[in-house]
C-alpha cells in the first residue's frame, strides 16, 4: 500500500515536474523568503530543483517510509540546509516554508490530474500530506539542534574566554573576574588559578573584582576559599577593585575578607612589587637623548 | 500601599538567583535607587533568593515597585512551602547556618534593607518580605 502510494506520488511529480517547480519557487517567493535578504533566486531555484529531484528518486525506490535509505539523500540535503539557514539567522518558520510550501504545487498537480479517480486523488492527498508534514518537521528538529549547537559552543567559549589568568610580573598573576560568580564557574576560576600558581612559580596573585556586579556571601565565600587555597600552595592573595557601593554592602552584610584588598589593579600591582622586593622608579632623562632635545639643546651645549 | 509594577519570578534552580537580581535590579533603576542603594537591595535580594533555593526547597519572589506618601520604593516578598524557620532570633544571628554556608545572608539581607519582616511556620514554609525606599 505504502509502496503503491508512493510511485503515484512519485508519477504524479515526474509527470509534473515542469509545473510543479516554478509554482513552488513562487510559493516561497510569496512567503517573503527573498525578502530576507539572506538568500538570492538564484539560489532558490536550484535548491528547490535539486530537492525535487531527490524527492522524485527517494518516492521512486522507498516509498513513502522517510525513515528507509532510500530518503537519506533528500534529508541529507534538508539538514544541510536547514542548518545553513539557521546559521544564517532564518526564523523557524522561514526555514520551515521550504518544506510546506510545496504542498499547494502539489495539491495542484493532483487535481489538475485528469488520470486519477476521485478515490486516488484523495488517497494521494493523503500520502503526500503525510509525507511532506514528516519533512516539515525533520526540518525544523534539525534547525532546532543547530541553534542548540551554536548556544552550547557560545556557552563553553564564554566560560573559557572569561576566566583568563594573566601573568603580570615575574611571579605576579592576576585573574581578572567577570560577571556572575556561580559555583560552576567559581571552580573552573579556581583550578586554572592554582594550575597556573604551579606552572609560573607565583609568589602573589591579584583577584581583580571590578566586574563582578554583586558580591553576596556565597560570592564572598567563593572568593575567600580561592584565597584560601591559593595560601596552602604557597601564594598570596591581593583582592582589587572593590568598588565603594560594593565595600558599603559588604560591610552591612558582615563579610569580612581577611586579605589586603586595594580599589584599583594598579595599586594592587604596586603592593605586590613591593612585596616581592620591587620598585617602580621614573626614568631618569637621558641629556640630549631624544629627538626633541637633540634639536633644541645640542648646540647649547 | 498603592503597587505600580508587580513581577513575579519562580526560584527553581541557581540561574533564577541571577534573573532574581536581575529584576530587582531594573526596578530599583526604575525607581531611582541610588547606586549604593541599588547593590544593597540586589544584593539582599541575592541572599534571601539563594536562602529560598537552598534551604525552603525552591519558592518564588513577588518583586513590586511600590507609592507611599509620595515615597517610591522596591518591595521583595520571598515566599517557599519549606520546613520553615524554627527559631528566627537564632537564624538572624551572624554566623548561625544551618547548612554550609557562612550564617551571614538572613541578618546580612536585614540590615541592606529598610523594612525587613519574616513569618515563618515550622513545617509550612517561610515568607519575607524586604523593602528599600528611595
Amino acid at each position: 500500500m505504502a509502496a503503491q502510494a508512493g510511485s503515484d506520488v512519485a508519477s504524479l511529480v515526474s509527470r509534473n515536474e515542469k509545473t510543479i517547480l516554478p509554482e513552488w519557487v513562487e510559493f516561497q517567493k510569496k512567503a517573503g523568503i527573498l525578502h530576507t535578504g539572506r538568500i538570492s533566486e538564484g539560489e532558490l531555484q536550484s535548491q528547490s530543483r535539486n530537492f525535487l529531484h531527490l524527492l522524485h528518486e527517494a518516492l521512486t525506490q522507498g516509498g513513502t517510509d522517510t525513515s528507509g535509505s532510500a530518503y537519506e539523500a533528500a534529508k541529507a540535503m534538508l539538514a544541510e540546509l536547514s542548518r545553513s539557514r539557521a546559521m544564517q539567522g532564518f526564523s523557524p518558520s522561514e526555514t520551515a516554508t521550504f518544506i510546506f510550501s510545496l504542498k499547494q504545487p502539489l495539491f495542484n498537480a493532483i487535481n489538475r490530474d485528469a488520470s486519477l479517480s476521485a478515490d486516488q486523488k484523495a488517497s494521494t492527498v493523503w500520502t503526500s500530506t503525510m509525507l511532506l508534514d514528516e519533512l516539515g518537521l525533520f526540518t525544523l528538529e534539525i534547525f532546532q539542534k543547530s541553534r542548540e549547537e551554536v548556544i552550547v559552543r557560545q556557552q563553553r567559549e564564554i566560560a573559557e574566554l572569561s576566566t583568563p589568568v594573566v601573568k603580570l610580573w615575574e611571579g605576579i598573576l592576576a585573574l581578572p573576574l567577570i560577571g556572575t560568580l556561580d559555583s560552576q564557574r567559581t571552580q573552573v576560576v579556581m583550578e586554572n588559578l592554582l594550575q597556573t600558581i604551579v606552572d609560573d612559580e607565583a609568589e602573589i596573585a591579584i583577584i581583580d573584582i571590578t566586574g563582578v556586579p554583586t558580591v553576596d556571601t556565597l560570592t564572598a565565600q567563593h572568593l575567600l576559599k580561592t584565597v584560601a587555597a591559593a595560601r596552602l600552595m604557597g601564594a598570596d592573595c591581593l583582592i582589587s577593585g572593590i568598588r565603594p557601593q560594593i565595600a558599603q554592602t559588604m560591610v552591612h552584610l558582615g563579610v569580612e575578607l581577611n586579605v589586603i584588598s586595594k580599589a584599583s589593579l594598579a595599586d594592587a600591582f604596586a603592593v605586590a612589587l613591593r612585596q616581592t622586593g620591587r620598585t617602580i622608579v621614573k626614568a631618569k632623562r637621558v641629556e640630549g637623548y631624544t629627538f626633541a632635545d637633540k634639536k633644541s639643546g645640542g648646540q647649547d651645549a | 500601599m498603592p503597587t505600580t509594577r508587580t513581577e513575579r519570578v519562580g526560584i527553581k534552580v541557581s540561574d533564577d538567583v541571577v534573573r532574581v537580581r536581575q529584576i530587582t535590579r531594573a526596578f530599583a533603576l526604575e525607581v531611582g535607587l541610588s547606586l549604593v542603594d541599588q547593590t544593597k537591595i540586589v544584593t539582599a535580594s541575592s541572599e534571601l533568593a539563594r536562602n529560598t533555593l537552598d534551604y525552603g526547597g525552591g519558592g518564588e519572589v513577588t518583586a513590586e515597585i511600590v507609592e507611599q506618601g509620595g515615597r517610591r520604593g522596591v518591595r521583595l516578598t520571598f515566599d517557599d512551602k519549606g520546613p520553615g524557620i524554627a527559631d528566627i532570633e537564632q537564624a538572624l544571628k551572624d554566623g548561625f547556618t544551618s547548612g554550609r554556608g557562612m550564617g551571614l545572608g538572613l541578618g546580612g539581607a536585614k540590615r541592606l534593607s529598610n523594612e525587613f519582616s519574616i513569618v515563618s511556620e515550622p513545617g509550612l514554609g517561610t515568607k519575607i518580605t524586604i523593602a528599600r525606599w528611595k
